[in-house]
């Protein structure tokens, strides 16, 4: 008789358990045995030795893939490599450590195909650009990359011209904007300009002319839908008091700002500082049924004014929501 | 489509591009008659190419008879210098031969009765070099202002004859083609030159975006043009873009980037001393970089020319000598110091063990 047989003839006799363990005592309030002892931290030790060698060795492929040259580089000079590798972590501290950017209405923004974001601008130094790309690029379930318009100065400065590129902006001109837009990329454009960027901390939040609204006829031309966009923060970065005008004809530049801190403080002057951000995006403008009017001067303007009203008027909600510039 | 032309005239034989071109159309059965203009002799290793060729050796006064008498049907026009020559005479010879010869080969052209085709070269440099350039540019793009280098400069009116030309003769099919810089495996020219060097001097602060052609892909694309009907303006060059610094990395050569005041004056130097012939042109197209789009050529001649990373690529497999940085010995030092770093953790791992044993 094998042992199964003889098991079968005794059914529930021959079931073997183990006593059950004594029940968990309290002794002086504590805890005397983890109820259920865990192998974790061992496993964790063994993960994070991998976790380091991984990124030495992924940090060392890195480094021989930009001195071989090997990554590639679209026409307009951006090299998404770079950007996700080194740009995006950099500007991400300033981002959600320095300015607790909170973004709102990022399903405003397609999913995919090409978009027009058309923001307000301020704060002395374009930052407010640098964090759009980083909020579209944390935010946006694709992760999809800004392409922004810059002015020509900014392409006049040596090593500037250069991170802008690789970054993946180029110069604001008509050409430009609608090739981006016609291989179905996201541009960021800023139509106040210098006007926006170097006006005084009185003057905050007051959107300034739109220029011509070139911005427009492009999107127009190329059925582009435009996004609008309020950035509220930036202002207080650094708060124009004044604008030194002399100085600036004389270094070539269109203001030379006058903040609390610059020139006082020198280089200290150039941290900014730690306002609130909030950044919403507003439904999309769909400019598709308008594409025979991009030469039409009045559809042009009605349409660049209605994206400045609409900026304007978000502006307005969000800093009601935000009492205290340097809250929380 | 109209039939090939039977008796094509090609100017600048004596140099390596008309050389080929000459070559090839002679070597094609459609095409009876080629016949090869140069007021020089071409070098010797040339020579062999050109067998087929009813060579004229004649200046470019000359030609204008040349052309009439011959009864040529296609010019290509290829007697175009992009650097001064030292041994013909600098920059002055230059200027006379692109310049003032491009006027008086489109005059014996448009003198020509059976002329059917005129073919120019010409190059992408006729877009000048600004900051408020867009990044690509098209066949109708505009140059800002008028560009500071000489051979730039000297397109812009050769295109402007050519513009001339076609408002003369618009019964002709004028096709102007303006090319990248050419590269390849054999052919030499100044940008091969730099590029060849162990240590390449670049424009501090500046990255530009290059774009090359393939020497092969420009003859297809003449050859085309002569024996099909283009006419037009076309942009010639591959796809894609290298930046400068890429390109300098991928030829495994080391960059050297120097402030471009100096950049500039120690081209003038070297010039003057005749060693380099490092001219405005190379500067501007180092500072501002060169992109065009190339859709209408492939539209119009049903050929994609071999993009810029591939014609590149095949460069520097031809030049590898002389290069120190490259992807092999990379990844070799990659591997190396990974297992370093490896390796002094293993030792590392122990030590805890070991100092309680102690």
């Amino acid at each position: 008789m094998s042992q199964d047989e003889y098991r079968d003839m005794f059914p529930g006799h021959t079931e073997f358990r183990l006593p059950e363990p004594a029940p968990v005592r309290r002794v002086n309030g504590r805890r005397p045995i983890p109820e259920s002892p865990e192998p974790a931290p061992a496993v964790g030790v063994a993960d994070s030795l991998d976790v380091w060698d991984q990124r030495v060795a992924g940090g060392l492929a890195f480094l021989r893939r930009r001195l071989a040259g090997s990554y590639e580089v679209d026409e307009f000079g951006f090299d998404p490599e770079l950007a996700e590798a080194v740009f995006h972590p950099m500007l991400k501290i300033l981002y959600r450590d320095w300015f607790r950017t909170e973004v709102l209405g990022i399903e405003n923004v397609p999913l995919d195909g090409g978009g027009l974001v058309v923001g307000n601008h301020s704060g002395t130094i374009a930052l407010d650009a640098l964090m759009l790309t980083v909020a579209l690029h944390d935010k946006h379930p694709r992760k999809r990359h800004l392409r922004l318009l810059g002015a020509d100065l900014v392409f006049r400065m040596p090593v500037m011209s250069e991170l802008a590129r690789a970054a993946g902006a180029t110069v604001a001109c008509n050409p430009d904007a609608e090739r981006l837009m016609n291989s179905s990329q996201l541009v960021g454009v800023f139509p106040e300009g210098f006007k926006g960027i170097g006006k005084r901390f009185s003057e905050r939040y007051k959107l300034q002319r739109f220029g011509r609204g070139g911005f427009v006829s492009a999107a127009l031309r190329t059925g582009t839908p435009i996004v609008p966009v309020a950035i509220v923060g930036a202002e207080e970065i650094y708060p124009i008091l004044a604008d030194l005008k002399p100085l600036a004809r004389l270094l070539g530049v269109p203001y030379f700002p006058v903040t609390p801190t610059f020139p006082l403080l020198g280089p200290l002057g150039l941290v900014p500082l730690p306002s609130k951000w909030l950044i919403q995006f507003c439904p999309p403008i769909p400019t598709a049924h308008l594409r025979e009017y991009a030469d039409d001067p009045l559809v042009v303007y009605n349409l660049a004014d209605q994206v400045r009203e609409t900026i304007q008027a978000t502006l307005h909600e969000l800093l009601e929501k935000r009492p205290d510039p340097f809250g929380p | 489509m109209t039939s090939p032309p039977s008796v094509v005239v090609v100017t600048g034989v004596s140099r390596y591009l008309g050389a080929r071109v000459a070559a090839r159309l002679a070597a094609d059965p459609k095409i009876d008659r080629v016949v090869g203009l140069d007021p020089h002799d071409p070098p010797a290793g040339l020579l062999g190419l050109l067998d087929g060729v009813e060579r004229i050796r004649a200046d470019a006064r000359a030609a204008t008879e040349a052309i009439a008498d011959l009864g040529a049907e296609a010019v290509v026009h290829l007697a175009v210098t992009s650097v001064p020559d030292a041994q013909h005479g600098g920059r002055a010879a230059m200027k006379e031969h692109n310049v003032i010869g491009t006027m008086q080969v489109l005059a014996a052209a448009q003198g020509a009765p059976r002329l059917r085709k005129l073919v120019v070269r010409s190059s992408t440099a006729a877009y000048g070099a600004s900051f408020r350039d867009p990044a690509v540019f098209t066949e109708d793009t505009e140059p800002r202002a008028v560009p500071r280098g000489a051979f730039a400069r000297d397109i812009l009116d050769i295109e402007g004859y050519v513009r001339g030309f076609r408002r003369r003769r618009p019964e002709v099919a004028a096709t102007v083609l303006r090319f990248a810089p050419m590269i390849s495996e054999s052919a030499e020219t100044s940008l091969t030159r730099y590029f060849a060097q162990p240590v390449v001097p670049t424009v501090l602060g500046r990255d530009a975006r290059l774009q090359f052609v393939h020497v092969e892909d420009a003859l297809e694309i003449l050859h085309r043009s002569v024996t099909e009907d283009h006419p037009g303006t076309f942009n010639v060059a591959g796809s894609g873009v290298l930046m400068l610094s890429q390109a300098v990395r991928r030829a495994g050569r080391i960059s050297l980037p120097v402030p471009e005041p100096a950049l500039s004056t120690g081209a003038a130097l070297l010039r003057n001393l005749g060693v380099e012939q490092i001219g405005l042109d190379q500067i501007d197209l180092f500072v501002h970089g060169r992109v065009v789009d190339t859709t209408r050529l492939i539209n119009e001649f049903g050929f994609t020319p071999r993009t810029t990373v591939a014609a590149f690529e095949e460069f520097i497999q031809a030049h590898a000598a002389g290069s120190t940085l490259t992807a092999d010995r990379l990844a070799a030092a990659e591997s190396a110091i990974l297992d370093a770093i490896r390796r002094v953790r293993a030792a590392a791992e122990p030590a805890p063990a070991g100092s309680d044993r102690a």
